[in-house]
């Protein structure tokens, strides 16, 4: 019998495991994609020390492997019921039916599709990137840095809470994360393209970490990205390709009109369309923002209405790499509580 | 500029439209600055696509500028609209087709708030009863008049004498759409495309053998406004709006704008008159102007419809031009002819737009 | 030209193309720290000036961000230099220094445009 079935082999998945392992118990990860490490693997760097995604990636990587960890990867869970014995049977889309005695879900979020703001052109003007487009050509970044067509760019602009704080896309909620991301990536942006403006249209800044405002006051002084209040309304492409947005600047309260090479959209996270699937199968409580609802906002963050099933991870929100990492260590803990009670 | 993003969200906003049998709803001010375009949609559902449509004396405004101008309640014109639908109910019809994007913007708002409340309706009932002895079914489906040569495009390119390609180039016209503000900006799933980048007219434009030009005040109103140009002294508004749009497409070099609103297609012609003879500004290189046409002259043109029949002389900015860009034939001696050949009174020519 | 009782209306647009940047680049290459701005205003609740004038020193900022020096002058001459607003800024940002270099940064442009017209 497996002590814990872990679903996501994303860093709430893994580091939850390792910790499990390591407290005795037989834990097994099924992973729906074909490689472990979740979104981390499409990340150049993080926020706020800008060291490498791959490095963090790594260290679980060796972590896994040291302790020979059970991963049933390109797996996806398709339903959990629990037992009149309290022991829970988890399907999956291979042929194997697994019975474990508790369930963490580590399935983490996905990223709002931008092409649902349809006003901002995503996939339609080229020059029009999702912040995580833009990390996947940093990542593969050689040489000189240029916009999807090939200009050298002067002018760039970050758009924060796209698909956040809206209800008009369904989600009334802030990511909290794409604010210092958008922080982060301009001061990228700078330090490839000197010479640029650089551009953050924001509604309100939530630099909520350690190490994030110093990042903010970095980004205003050292690198003189300039922060516009007002949130953008439309984009349109210009005869060259640039792109002409239409922001207000709401502390002039003025409209304005602002041309850019490059426009980057910081898309919000949604709870993944797979742990709402088994979310249902399972009678897990979801909260308003469809994310698994928590069973104590304060003192049991990793325990929901179903005894026995835990979150680690942004399952239940959107989380940092360091939220998440803590909220996975403490999931082993809650764990390890509820299996030493049914002993 | 991706095709391909541009197809995904039109595939998510297309739109019932009735195959036959339509009852008419003209509109107001068509009548009087572009008079064919109108006569020109009954003659292409009729001839060239043998539909039935019913083009009824009784109908009458539907009152949305004076609603919109704060002249009429809201009251009386759902009163006016029930009436229509009481003569399309008399005349044994359940399609609509409005000629005007107000007046579909008001019918579409009315329905909706109708289902929403349904009180609503019962009291228009009484009220159209009381008033004029008359009951009514709402419309089964409620088109635009350019969703239906939307919808017939392709019926209409194989009939097509000429395509919207310079004749001398070979290439594409470049072709500005404006789409009214309440065709789909209110309710962006009842127009074709829905509000951000429609299709209704940039289906045809393709389908016809122009490029649709997307210039980056493609969205902006064309400053109608009602009353911001209803009173002389508001009307600096208005003309701002338009220039704003006319700055914006300049650097595109279009060839013409297709309108599919009255309004729209009228203040973007005759504001560029206005324009000129204020500030002795013309918006495209030789200094005529852009002309502008509605979706049924534009369709018209394609079938060889002739131009003076079309009422092209009656736009502010003139279409020969366009014309001789096409290829399409015209005789220059009739343009000012009435229909039984007497010679009708030349207008004055602007001070600063060519003709 | 004809005169048709009415006339376009200048745009209210900001157009970040052609922003007059020349006395915001003097301040700040000359107090960094005042890129820090937040816009929080407390430097405004606490004027001495702006309490009795129509003074704002953080809209003033914004302006002269925006390139809009016509009022620059006249506002500058409302502050008393109490240095309040330095006390309060929580981003530590020399805002006296910042008065006083916006009025010789605009002393300079006055100056150089009237060399300029001079000539």
């Amino acid at each position: 019998m497996i002590d814990v079935l872990i679903i996501g082999g994303g860093i709430a998945g893994l580091e939850t495991a390792c910790s499990l392992q390591d407290l005795g118990y037989e834990t097994v990860i099924v992973e729906k994609e074909k490689t472990i490490g979740g979104h981390l693997n499409d990340w150049d760097t993080l926020f706020p020390t800008h060291r490498s995604a791959a490095e963090v990636l790594e260290h679980y990587t060796e972590e896994t492997r040291k302790r020979a960890l059970t991963i049933y990867l390109n797996t996806y869970v398709i339903s959990i019921k629990k037992q009149n014995d309290g022991i829970f049977e988890v399907q999956t889309s291979r042929d194997v039916v697994f019975h474990c005695k508790s369930v963490v879900l580590a399935s983490g979020y996905q990223l709002f599709n931008a092409e649902r703001k349809e006003e901002y052109g995503y996939k339609i003007y080229d020059n029009v990137l999702t912040s995580a487009d833009l990390e996947k050509r940093l990542k593969n970044l050689q040489g000189e840095f240029t916009t999807p067509t090939g200009v050298t760019p002067k002018r760039i602009a970050f758009i924060h809470c796209v698909g956040s704080r809206d209800e008009k896309s369904g989600n009334h909620y802030c990511s909290k994360l794409c604010c210092v991301t958008a922080v982060k990536q301009a001061i990228h942006m700078k330090q490839l393209c000197p010479q640029a403006d650089v551009f953050c249209c924001y509604m309100d800044l939530r630099m909520y970490g350690p190490g994030f405002e110093e990042m903010y006051r970095e980004a205003q002084e050292k690198y003189h990205v300039q922060f516009i209040r007002g949130r953008l309304s439309e984009v349109a492409e210009n005869a060259n390709g640039s792109l002409q947005l239409k922001v207000e600047d709401t502390l002039a309260a003025r409209p304005s009109r602002l041309q850019v090479d490059m426009l980057v959209l910081m898309v919000g996270m949604e709870t993944a369309k797979s742990t709402e699937l088994f979310a249902q199968s399972c009678g897990l409580e979801c909260a308003s923002n469809r994310f698994v609802k928590t069973k104590d906002h304060h003192i049991g963050s990793n325990q929901t209405n179903v005894d026995g099933i835990f979150t680690a991870g942004a399952s239940i929100g959107p989380l940092s790499v360091f939220d998440t990492v803590n909220h996975a260590k403490s999931a082993a803990f809650a764990v390890n509580d509820y299996l030493k009670a049914m002993k | 500029m991706n095709l391909e993003g541009k197809k995904q969200i039109w595939s998510s906003y297309q739109k019932d439209i009735a195959e036959d049998n339509y009852y008419y709803a003209r509109s107001c001010i068509r009548q009087n600055f572009y008079p064919a375009s109108e006569v020109t949609f009954l003659r292409i559902l009729r001839e060239e696509l043998g539909k039935n449509i019913f083009d009824d004396p009784n109908h009458t405004t539907c009152t949305g500028i004076g609603y919109h101008s704060d002249i009429v309640p809201f009251d009386t014109i759902q009163t006016v609209i029930a009436r229509h639908f009481a003569l399309m109910t008399e005349a044994g019809l359940e399609n609509i087709a409005i000629s005007c994007v107000t007046s579909f913007g008001m019918y579409t708002e009315i329905l909706d708030l109708w289902e929403h409340f349904p009180e609503q309706l019962e009291k228009i009932r009484e009220y159209l009863y009381k008033a004029t002895k008359r009951e009514f079914n709402v419309p089964k489906n409620i088109a635009h008049t350019s969703d239906i040569i939307y919808k017939f495009r392709e019926e209409i390119a194989q009939k097509a004498k000429y395509k919207l390609i310079n004749k001398e180039t070979g290439e594409p016209l470049r072709v500005v759409e404006h789409i009214g503000c309440h065709y789909a900006k209110m309710f962006p799933t009842k127009g074709v495309g829905g509000a951000e980048f429609p299709q209704v007219l940039s289906g045809m434009i393709e389908s016809w053998g122009g490029n649709v030009v997307d210039y980056p005040e493609r969205r902006h109103c064309c400053g109608f406004g009602f009353r911001n140009y209803l009173i002389q002294a508001n009307r600096g508004y208005s003309v701002s709006n338009t220039k704003k749009k006319l700055e914006s497409m300049k650097p595109f070099k279009p060839d013409f704008i297709v309108a599919n609103c009255p309004g729209c297609a009228m203040f973007m012609d005759k504001w560029q008159y206005t324009l000129a003879e204020m500030e002795g500004v013309t918006y495209d290189e030789n200094g005529y102007g852009i002309p502008v046409l509605t979706y049924e002259e534009m369709a018209g043109l394609v079938l060889g419809y002739n131009p003076w029949d079309l009422g092209l002389q009656t736009h502010q900015v003139q279409c020969e031009s366009l014309l001789d860009k096409i290829g399409i034939e015209y005789d220059p001696k009739a343009k000012y002819l009435d229909k039984n050949g007497n010679q009708l009174p030349i207008p004055e020519s602007p001070m600063n737009l060519k003709v | 030209m004809r005169n048709f009782g009415f006339s376009t209306t200048k745009s209210r647009t900001i157009d970040y193309e052609k922003i007059d940047n020349r006395l915001i680049r003097y301040v700040l290459e000359n107090e960094p720290t005042f890129n820090a701005c937040l816009s929080c205003g407390s430097c405004t609740a606490i004027c001495s000036a702006g309490n009795l004038t129509s003074f704002n020193i953080r809209r003033l900022s914004l302006q002269i961000r925006l390139g809009e020096l016509e009022h620059a002058h006249e506002e500058l001459d409302k502050c008393m230099l109490c240095g309040k607003c330095l006390l309060e800024c929580p981003r530590g940002i020399n805002t006296r220094n910042v008065i006083m270099l916006m009025k010789k940064g605009l002393y300079m442009i006055e100056h150089e445009s009237k060399e300029n017209n001079d000539r």
